[in-house]
């Protein structure tokens, strides 16, 4: 057994063991623990500057037959989804720590609660260490069904059930049509494999290569089922309901690791296996964007609770991610990666502290809320972190990644001033809305008055600080030193251009 | 030991069990099960060992073609498809003393139960025989054999009206398809001259053919295959019969008939599809057929309130995707291919055998503590139950085709076939119709975890027999076993 199947079947194992009796709770928090430290480990044995290629390889054929793809149960990291593995093992961490301070796990068995978790984080972990284009399917879909058990049984709010309904329709037809453009990659390019890299071996060889004219329609399945997953505009509607109304820990995954698969999934498959087809889209993605950032934007500074300002600001902050990629530069995508992990922990974190507060004020409606920094003095200070962080000032994750983004972007066309500058142009005035929603946020309840009504209590507990201070720390150190994870990207970006060039 | 064996131990299996009913003093009936139950399992481990009959020109075995693996794999679909219904038929048998008779004075209070044990072997038999018959008259004979066994079984429960309702309109309308399909079978011996399917399969490739006499002949076999998988237009009677049915039968009939019935239907599509002047048509009347049974199925199955009737037209969508894949035969087999609609659909019915027995499983159980089969009233499940929850979790998950479950593969296999051959038509409508199984089929999960549950619901722990429950892991763990690993599937067909 390698390390990385190690790290993707404990989990599940877990779950499993949960299911058959073992105490939930203290399972799930020891398993989430070892994931990352084995992810740590890997980390530290990863070696930075090889370019381009995947490391700590395992592979399994499960599936060799002539005429059929071949089929293997086949692991392996570059520096993209070693990154992606880290942010995936610390929200786990996070969010199994946070859970039992929320209320609403008492509404099921706590069994269900923590196996789903871990079927959730475990099934991103799979999805970002497979090498397999059918496992990368998979363990993404893993989620599906305990997501939709999660929000339907520990939901907030009446509305629970439907929320469940909305988001799993929309990702299960999402991924069917991801999965119908997948197969019909898979057929352009003979058929023969899963394997991602031979692949992407066969699409950069001009024989075997997808012709232009089937790229042109694969491209869009590809886009369309990749952004239904990372709620690129239009297809974004499920996202901010389903994150206000799921119990937090389950936002906090959702929200923080599996959405970021979309745009893994973009990266790592749909640019290298039809690239005719990303190019030919540009101007289409450059759109939708900036539908993402300015006109979601605007919805997010309309909102009147911090739960669904949170939702929208996850949607929109995909829009910049997205402006990475499509920079197509080593700077645009390395901060796009960058950006990837820097929203997923601050996003997770804004979520904690949210659900906490949603349960502590039995509220979060911005006019019912006020003044809370006097008399808890630690929260304010952690979600002015969280929210500086999420409208990226400097100093935190954020800020490193969206500036490689904008200067990526800008740079994309070289001199010329095409529509990538444009829209670069216009996706900077992002920073300023998000700014305004962040600040007006922290504001309505920190400062101010407080409302009469509003019992505050005591402070957070060490229970919420443990994980609150892993986020907020993991944030600084990247921030202070994007060399951290950089030392990874760097190399896998350019491996990835290289891929595209050729 | 030669195939046919199997075929013979299965029927005197079934007459010991006769036998054994009616002269042997038994406390409890349900120990003739235990003898089927028994015989079955070692007739499937038996079907590792058989080879085919080494002289086939052998005057009666011309009728009997077991060379090929794929026969083998659908006898072994036939012998664990009755296995399992013997388990639930166990399970589901004071229903069936409650439903038949109300005895004398003197007779055993379990009397008419027996058969109820041994009449599925006959019916196993004939699916036996079905899978690998290749001659007009041997595929008739079989299909009867299994027919004229179902009407009796639908028919079972004979103080429920239900259940003689069902039985009345399955005998009408597969009398009647039956029909259709002698007429075809005439027909097609009419332009051909030969009743053995090889011939059959030489003289329409030639290419002065009368192409309306063979397109006649096929209209007319493709009514009666239809009606038995149960594709529409000619999938009407399925939800009545299923909902009617005593549940371990509608299971029998919702996986051993159809898989049955399509084996037949891919032997007798095949010289058509392999015939120059008409495979055009052909193709196209199975994809009109294809698309209207996964639309028809899928979108009936959305508003349906019993699990039964949902379960029904489940099978009818199922059955719409197989017939995308035998529309999506390609024109030329590309050399050493293993992929062909016979090993997707072999795939297909093997997963499929494993998700709907398992739901089947859980709904005769449930059978035992609650008369309702409506989905409402499996609320609560989660806590009453969490194994049996857990358990239809599963099924439902791998009917609705969700990856690392067997029906996945089902799925993906159909898509790839599909793609390969350019049936983008067909590709959206499956498209459609998996997207709204999603729907119906999480609806029972919906109904089991989130549905709250009412004051008078009973909310008392369900017993489960240590056979169900043995059965119900070992059917979960195969799921997703064939889910992570294809290959254990495709490797069963050699």
């Amino acid at each position: 057994m390698s390390i990385l199947e190690i790290i993707v079947f404990l989990p599940l194992l877990a779950a499993l063991v949960i299911g058959l009796g073992a105490p939930a709770r203290a399972t799930a928090l020891g398993v989430s623990i070892a994931v990352l430290f084995a992810s740590l480990v890997t980390a530290i044995c990863f070696a930075p500057s090889v370019e381009g290629t995947m490391q700590m390889l395992s592979s399994r054929a499960l599936l060799d037959l002539p005429g059929f793809p071949k089929l293997s149960l086949a692991f392996g990291l570059d520096g993209i989804s070693l990154v992606l593995l880290l942010l995936s093992a610390i929200v786990m961490v996070a969010a199994v720590w946070i859970a039992p301070q929320e209320s609403a796990i008492k509404k099921g068995s706590a069994k269900l609660y923590y196996a789903s978790l871990l079927l959730i984080g475990g099934g991103a972990i799979g999805a970002f260490c497979s090498t397999d284009l059918f496992f990368l399917y998979a363990f993404h879909e893993l989620a599906l069904i305990p997501t939709f058990l999660m929000i339907g049984i520990f939901g907030h709010g009446e509305n629970r059930v439907k929320t469940a309904w909305t988001i799993t329709i929309f990702l299960g037809v999402g991924s069917l049509i991801l999965l119908v453009g997948l197969i019909a990659a898979v057929v352009a390019l003979g058929g023969s494999t899963f394997a991602v890299a031979d692949l992407i071996a066969l699409a950069k060889n001009p024989e075997t290569g997808i012709a232009v004219d089937s790229q042109k329609w694969i491209f869009p399945l590809l886009l369309v089922g990749f952004g239904v997953l990372v709620s690129l505009f239009p297809f974004h509607s499920w996202a901010a309901p389903a994150y206000s109304e799921a119990p937090t820990p389950v936002a906090m995954l959702h929200a923080g690791v599996l959405k970021k698969f979309g745009l893994y999934g973009l990266i790592r498959i749909a640019m290298p296996l039809v690239p005719a087809g990303a190019e030919m889209y540009l101007n289409v993605i450059l759109v939708l964007l900036l539908g993402n950032i300015i006109y979601l934007g605007l919805v997010t500074v309309a909102q009147k609770s911090l739960d669904r300002m949170l939702g929208y600001s996850s949607v929109m902050h995909m829009g910049y991610i997205f402006l990475g990629v499509a920079a197509g530069n080593a700077l645009g995508l390395s901060g796009a990666v960058l950006l990837m992990f820097a929203h997923g922990i601050s996003i997770a974190l804004l979520f904690a502290l949210a659900g906490w507060m949603r349960d502590r004020f039995g509220t979060l409606r911005f006019d019912e809320l006020g003044g809370v920094a006097k008399s808890l003095p630690k929260l304010g200070l952690m979600f002015g972190f969280a929210a500086f962080a999420s409208a990226g000032l400097p100093g935190f994750a954020n800020f490193a990644a969206e500036v490689a983004v904008f200067f990526g972007a800008f740079q994309g066309e070289g001199e010329t001033i095409g529509w990538l500058r444009w829209a670069t142009i216009i996706a900077l005035w992002g920073v300023v809305i998000s700014a305004v929603y962040m600040l007006r946020a922290y504001r309505h309840l920190f400062m101010g008055p407080k409302p009469a009504k509003l019992e505050t209590g005591a402070d957070i507990t060490w229970a919420v600080r443990i994980p609150v201070l892993l986020l907020v720390i993991t944030l600084l150190l990247v921030g202070f030193i994007p060399e951290t994870l950089n030392q990874f990207i760097r190399p896998a970006v350019e491996g990835i251009l290289l891929i595209k060039a050729g | 030991m030669p195939v046919y064996f199997l075929e013979i131990i299965v029927v005197a299996l079934g007459l010991v069990m006769l036998m054994v009913d009616a002269f042997v003093k038994l406390e409890d009936k349900r120990s003739i099960a235990w003898i089927g139950m028994l015989g079955l399992s070692v007739v499937f481990l038996l079907l590792f060992q058989v080879k085919g009959p080494e002289n086939t020109d052998a005057a009666f075995w011309q009728f009997y073609s077991a060379n090929d693996t794929t026969a083998l794999f659908f006898k072994g679909i036939a012998v664990l498809t009755t296995l399992i219904v013997l388990v639930m038929a166990v399970d589901y048998s004071p229903v069936v003393v409650d439903q038949t008779a109300k005895p004398e004075k003197g007779a055993h209070p379990q009397s008419g139960l027996g058969e109820f044990f041994a009449l599925p072997m006959f019916a196993c038999a004939g699916l036996m025989w079905m899978a690998s018959a290749n001659n007009l008259v041997s595929i008739f004979v079989s299909l009867e054999a299994v027919t004229i066994t179902f009407y009796i079984l639908v028919t079972y429960l004979r103080r429920n009206v239900g259940s003689l309702e069902a039985g009345v309109k399955y005998l009408i309308l597969g009398a009647l398809s039956t029909g259709f399909l002698v007429y075809g079978f005439a027909w097609l011996f009419g332009i051909t001259g030969s009743m053995d399917l090889a011939e059959i399969t030489t003289a329409l490739a030639k290419p002065d053919i009368n192409t309306t006499a063979a397109l006649f002949a096929f209209a007319l076999i493709l009514m009666a295959s239809a009606f038995k998988v149960g594709a529409a237009p000619f999938h009407l009677w399925i939800p009545d019969v299923y909902q009617g049915a005593p549940t371990p039968i509608t299971a029998f009939l919702s996986v051993g008939s159809k898989a049955a019935g399509f084996i037949v239907f891919l032997r007798l599509a095949t010289p058509f599809l392999a015939s120059e002047p008409i495979v055009g048509k052909v193709t196209m009347v199975l994809t009109v057929v294809a698309a209207l049974t996964l639309l028809f199925g899928n979108f009936s199955a959305i508003p349906q309130k019993n699990f039964k009737r949902l379960l029904a037209y489940s099978s009818i969508a199922h059955a719409g995707f197989l017939m995308m894949a035998l529309a999506s035969a390609p024109d030329k087999l590309v050399e050493g291919s293993k992929l062909t609609p016979v090993t997707v659909i072999a795939f297909y019915l093997g997963a499929y055998l494993l998700m709907t027995l398992l739901a089947f499983l859980v709904m005769s159980t449930m059978r035992k503590v609650q008369v309702s089969e409506e989905i409402d009233s499996y609320r609560g499940l989660a806590k009453r139950s969490p194994f049996l929850a857990f358990a239809l979790l599963i099924a439902m998950a791998s009917l609705a085709g969700i990856p690392l479950t067997a029906g996945f593969w089902g799925k993906v296999n159909v898509f790839l076939l599909a793609i390969q051959q350019k049936e983008w038509l067909l590709v959206i409508v499956g498209l459609i119709g998996a997207g709204a199984g999603f729907y119906y089929y999480l609806k029972i999960a919906a109904s089991m975890y989130l549905s709250p549950t009412e004051k008078n619901d009973d909310t008392s722990a369900i017993a489960i027999s240590p056979l169900s429950r043995v059965t119900m892991i070992a059917l979960i763990v195969a799921i997703i076993a064939a889910g992570f690993a294809p290959g254990l599937i495709f490797g069963l067909m050699g």
